[in-house]
């Protein structure tokens, strides 16, 4: 019994890692193949190493494979937004039959931070040529997600 | 067939295709930044190597390792991007 759950778990895991990779090789944009990078392959890895943690039944393998499993977890999306915005700023292009670049014409070339949204500068007048500092892109960056 | 023939004849290779298809676009890549997510793909396969090289041998200390690597396939991403947007910023200052 407990093997057939390893061999369903390890066979589906290498399935989304198989199909990420497919997809690395053939989607035509950068931007698309960093979404299959964070989400198919950190979900394959995490089924992988939980049949690990099921063949082994052990607490601290367990606690092992759920230590790294959320590490991955946590460390994927912002590896793949941190890379995905180094990349916007370096001037790769979309794909030619993408339809909406949001960024397009919003952030200032020298400096390379955002601008700010029409509301959020009449509300708060100071804090408009804050754009020299190393620290406003971040700041301007995680306001912009949220 | 069993548990070890099945990890062995069947998901060993498939990972291995999968790791020589990222390896096709380490290659091929365009741009620098396709190059480096393909280094982050390779290592987070490697994950998975090692997941179900450590079923294959018994052996639960190889986890050890790929808990290592995680935190080095992160930290080379970051490092990599934060040098890509300095390169920039210096290129435009001159």
């Amino acid at each position: 019994m407990t093997e057939w759950i390893i061999i369903f778990l390890s066979t589906v895991g290498t399935l989304f890692i198989f199909l990420a990779a497919v997809g690395l090789v053939r989607m035509p944009d950068f931007y698309l193949r960093v979404s299959v990078t964070t989400k198919a392959v950190t979900l394959g890895v995490g089924l992988v190493l939980v049949s690990a943690a099921i063949y082994f039944n052990d607490i601290s393998v367990t606690s092992r494979v759920t230590a790294i499993i959320l590490f991955l977890f946590l460390t994927a999306p912002v590896a793949a937004h941190v890379i995905t915005r180094a990349a916007y700023f370096t001037g790769t292009k979309l794909w030619k039959r993408s339809i909406i670049d949001d960024l397009k014409g919003r952030y200032e070339d020298k400096t390379i931070s955002l601008e700010e949204e029409e509301d959020v500068s009449e509300s708060s007048p100071s804090s408009k040529n804050n754009s020299t500092t190393q620290e406003s892109p971040s700041e301007q960056d995680s306001s912009e997600d949220s | 067939m069993s548990l070890y023939e099945y990890l062995n004849y069947i998901i060993m290779p498939i990972l291995s295709v999968s790791l020589f298809l990222i390896f096709v676009r380490l290659l091929i890549g365009p741009e620098i930044v396709d190059r480096v997510i393909a280094l982050d793909l390779i290592i987070t396969c490697g994950l998975g190597i090692i997941a179900v090289y450590s079923i294959m041998t018994n052996q639960p200390t190889y986890l050890d390792i790929a808990m290592i690597l995680a935190l080095i396939a992160f930290l080379g991403t970051v490092a990599f991007s934060y040098f890509l947007i300095k390169q920039k910023k210096t290129r435009e200052d001159d």
